[in-house]
């Protein structure tokens, strides 16, 4: 199929997902889509991605649109330049096909924190996508595009790829260049994907990888070669750490990870217990170390250079400062702001972020150490429960944040992990995550091809 | 009633690199605003910090000069404020972990003679972006041209005890910085800025007075004065009964008056914490070793050695060293042939005073050479020798002989000419002949003299002296 019609029939597809109201793009044309097939059908060897079109979530840096981040603040915002991971995905063949909806500043577990409204749940418009990339999963779950890029600081990808019933892939903090990603939690952030498949999101993420001169914190390695499936998971040790299969998990999400382990089983890996023990901490330790760098982060977005000003009661510029910052940024962003000027404050620092500083070494100690013993992959439930209803945790921020309980550790510790769709509660998705040691993107991806087999069809049928 | 002054100083100079700190943006001074900027130093959202690798070889071999250890690792943190001209709302600075700490810096204080300064720390960060006020009637404008500059701060220990003490650390720290090459130390350009802390405190006291900090000097001698102004202030307050409250002031170099910036109270809290954009700074002690060997010569050895090697005496030494420029001139000069205290001599005068005035040697030391030996031989005179650097000075590729022969500078010692210049003075004042023949001897000058004028500065006055001693005898 010629890239042409890809962007024709793509942007048929978005036409109908925004008509039917799902509210996942923030911004797309069938003009751009249309120069994007021309320059692909212009290149001499378009790549591995050839004429694949796929969603950005709005807090990737392009030229050709508008990059908001969902945000009042950046309203209208034009970047001056292309993220790399989308330069690379261009001369591989892919095709920008929209800018996808996303919490504000990906701040957020379900994409209702977006100042352009939230994102629906492809199956259940009641209930939401899940977050912060709520928007690109709901792309790729509806079938709008087989691929998409969302990002991750704590879980972002994962969590809404388990809501939805997509691949999500979050790579080896490293791997991937941050350089046009628009900065959340520095440390933490990674551009990661959502796929249909395991092989649609390790082609992408192939073509991102690398090192860049542009991001001083890319590892200096090869690229991520594209891993075939294997055949079976025989040789593979799965270790099932305890903490993150509480008694009072979702039922439904229980019963399908028993299914899950019994094909795991099934494929030969030998299933295990270990411990996590301080993982129980995650999610205290990255609500203190994410909003301290989100702080700085947010820091520039004051209304001298760019986006829009409001001048403020007075006229100087202080007044300046709080009338932009308080009416630009949602309540979501200013609660996290405040967190993180705290927990930096002369007098809180050692209680709070050094603290919490100590706990991210324990948590990673910890990933490493059963790693070490001769585990080679980590299976958990992605999310504690399937995709929840709108407006259900919205009054209670910190009930949305245990939404993310079993993605927030792997982050902090900087490892690859997906979630893989592996059956359904009462017709909602349920996903599996498998996480591995930092840099074996490739064994995961290959152990999850095995898995994928089996699993689709029950993600269907169940 | 005694008081002792105490006062540290803390030194941004900007690094001779090409590009700025975190991006590739040229760091010319005087380009119109906001033309070199890119989405790093405008702090665009998604763009990233990439450490300059010439800053960092810089800062480290500034750190080495003043006697600094340079740490194998250190690491990048975040200043966080708002101001317009910081476009991040952060300075990428260092703060607990700098490159450098330990140095110190040997001076002559002009009270205490020969001292040394501690350097507590030597950090790299960059620079903010520049306010405008006087552009647009009623605005404030941004240029940030100078946004992520790279700079080095150099922080002193309160080891300095009056205002021109730590004037002539200052002068004394530039010349090494300016000496390894680290920096322009332009104070008009802005590529070396002072904050000072002074405190006063009964003599013999242990403990350190309450300090104030002095920003925005300019200049070395409004250094000086700001801080004398401000410890006559802390004098007259204690004295009254009053107390000094720590605050920051900025000094009105025209007024001579200080103005509070902000108290202690209302002092901004930085919330430093390490930069996730940037790894820690890892050098490598083999790279630490190879940026010792490769420091040039520092000021202090290069007084010692012009002293030693060239028997220069001590003020002659310190003169030539005092910019790195003329003590290699000197030295070329030298290398050409000249006696070294004759070189000392023209580079502290003729050429010094040309280069203060256009900081470059209009004539090469191999001219200059040849001049000095004119001089010898006897050929032009002293006297026609500062005329004829003159004109060396204006005409690049003249050669010396040549220019003094197109001048007539050259002398002549011709018996024959020599002979009838002095027969026709002699001539010309027969009552001054009576006189010296009568024993007035003094008056060999005046017929010196008046040969000398007859001549036109020609005729070489050696051989004037025993024509007339002959004739009038």
């Amino acid at each position: 199929m010629s890239a042409a019609r890809a962007a024709k029939e793509t942007g048929e597809r978005l036409a109908a997902v925004d008509a039917a109201g799902l509210n996942a793009t923030l911004s797309w044309s069938q003009a751009r889509l249309d120069a994007e097939a021309a320059r692909v059908d212009a290149m001499a060897a378009p790549g591995a991605l050839a004429g694949t079109p796929i969603a950005l979530k709005d807090n990737i840096v392009t030229t050709d649109a508008p990059t908001t981040c969902a945000s009042r603040i950046l309203a209208g915002y034009l970047s001056p330049y292309d993220a790399t991971a989308v330069r690379r995905l261009r001369s591989a063949g892919a095709m920008i096909a929209a800018k996808a909806n996303m919490d504000e500043f990906a701040m957020g577990s379900s994409t209702e924190h977006s100042a352009f409204g939230r994102v629906k749940h492809p199956l259940e418009p009641a209930r939401v996508p899940g977050g912060s990339s709520g928007g690109s999963a709901a792309l790729v779950a509806a079938g709008v595009v087989p691929a998409a890029l969302g990002s991750e600081t704590g879980g972002s990808v994962r969590q809404p790829a388990s809501f939805c019933g997509v691949v999500g892939v979050k790579p080896s903090y490293g791997r991937v260049s941050r350089y046009g990603l628009v900065a959340f939690g520095s440390s933490l952030d990674c551009i990661s994907v959502f796929g249909r498949t395991v092989d649609d999101a390790s082609r992408v993420l192939s073509a991102m990888s690398g090192h860049d001169p542009l991001d001083s914190t890319t590892l200096d390695r090869p690229p991520m070669a594209v891993p075939a499936a294997r055949a079976d998971l025989r040789g593979l040790r799965v270790g099932l750490p305890r903490e993150y299969f509480p008694a009072d998990l979702h039922p439904g999400v229980a019963a399908a990870m028993e299914r899950t382990k019994a094909a795991v089983h099934a494929l030969g890996a030998e299933l295990v217990d270990v411990s996590l023990p301080n993982s129980v901490y995650a999610v205290p330790t990255y609500y203190i170390v994410a909003p301290a760098e989100a702080a700085a982060n947010l820091a520039r977005y004051d209304g001298v250079r760019y986006g829009p000003r409001a001048v403020g009661f007075g006229g100087d510029i202080q007044a300046l400062y709080q009338a932009t910052r308080g009416e630009g940024f949602g309540p979501e962003v200013q609660r996290r702001i405040l967190v993180g000027t705290y927990v930096l404050s002369a007098g809180y620092y050692d209680a709070y972020y050094r603290k919490a500083q100590r706990m991210r070494a324990r948590i990673a100690d910890d990933f490493r150490r059963a790693f070490e013993a001769g585990v080679d992959l980590l299976l958990t439930p992605t999310t504690p429960t399937p995709a929840f209803l709108a407006g259900e945790k919205t009054e209670d921020p910190v009930s949305m944040y245990l939404a993310d309980i079993f993605v927030c550790a792997i982050s902090l510790a900087g490892l690859p992990a997906l979630s893989l769709p592996v059956g359904r509660s009462d017709g909602l998705p349920v996903g599996a995550q498998l996480i591995a040691p930092f840099f074996e993107d490739e064994r995961m991806l290959a152990a999850a091809g095995a898995l994928e087999r089996v699993t689709a069809a029950e993600a269907e049928v169940r | 009633m005694d008081w002792e002054t105490v006062i540290g100083l803390e030194v941004h100079v900007q690094l001779r690199t090409r590009t700025k700190m975190f991006c590739g943006c040229r760091t010319t001074f005087g380009d119109p605003p906001n033309t070199n900027v890119c989405p790093t130093c405008l702090g665009l959202p998604g763009a990233l910090p990439v450490p300059n690798a010439e800053a960092i070889r810089l800062a480290s071999r500034g750190a080495i000069a003043l006697g600094c250890t340079v740490h194998p690792a250190s690491v990048f943190a975040r200043k966080n404020y708002f101001y317009p001209d910081l476009p991040k709302g952060y300075q990428i600075s260092q703060f607990d972990q700098p490159l450098a700490t330990g140095g110190r810096v040997a001076f002559e204080s002009p009270d205490r003679g020969r001292i040394e300064a501690g350097i507590t720390r030597l950090h790299v960060e960059e620079d903010a972006g520049k306010l405008v006020h006087d552009r647009f009637p009623g605005k404030t404008a941004v240029d940030l041209n100078r946004a992520g500059t790279p700079l080095a701060e150099i922080v002193s220990q309160p080891d300095l005890r009056s205002p021109a003490e730590a004037r002539a650390y200052l002068v004394t720290l530039r010349q090494i910085l300016v000496y390894a090459g680290v920096s322009d130390c332009s104070m008009e350009q802005g590529s070396l800025r002072v904050d000072a802390n002074l405190s006063i405190r009964r003599p013999g006291d242990p403990t350190l007075g309450v300090k104030t900090e002095v920003k925005n000097l300019n200049s070395f001698a409004n250094v000086e004065r700001a801080l004398e102004a401000e410890r006559e202030r802390q004098v007259a307050l204690l004295e009254g009964g009053g107390r000094v409250a720590q605050v920051t002031l900025l000094f009105n170099a025209t007024s001579g008056q200080m103005r509070a910036l902000r108290s202690k109270e209302e002092s901004h809290d930085y919330r430093y914490f390490p930069d996730p954009d940037l790894p820690p700074l890892v050098l490598a002690p083999e790279w630490i070793a190879e940026q010792r060997a490769a420091l040039p010569e520092l000021p202090e050895a290069r007084r010692a050695r012009l002293e030693m090697a060239y028997g220069l005496p001590a003020y002659d030494a310190r003169v030539l060293t005092s910019e790195v420029a003329l003590a290699e001139y000197f030295e070329s000069v030298v290398a050409a042939g000249v006696e070294p205290k004759t070189a000392a001599n023209w580079v502290m005068g003729e050429v010094m005073t040309s280069y203060n005035e256009t900081e470059a040697f209009p004539v090469e030391a191999a001219r200059l050479a040849g001049l000095v030996s004119l001089v010898r031989e006897g050929v032009v005179s002293h006297q026609a020798a500062k005329r004829l650097y003159t004109e060396l000075a204006a005409r690049p590729s003249e050669a010396p002989r040549a220019a003094a022969e197109r001048l007539g500078l050259v002398q002549v010692s011709d018996q024959g000419a020599l002979g009838g210049w002095v027969d026709e003075v002699l001539a010309a004042h027969p009552a001054e002949v009576a006189r010296y023949r009568g024993g007035e001897t003094k008056l060999m000058g005046f017929f010196v003299g008046q040969v000398m004028k007859r001549s036109k500065g020609k005729a070489d006055p050696k051989g004037v002296q025993p024509l007339l001693q002959e004739k009038l005898g």
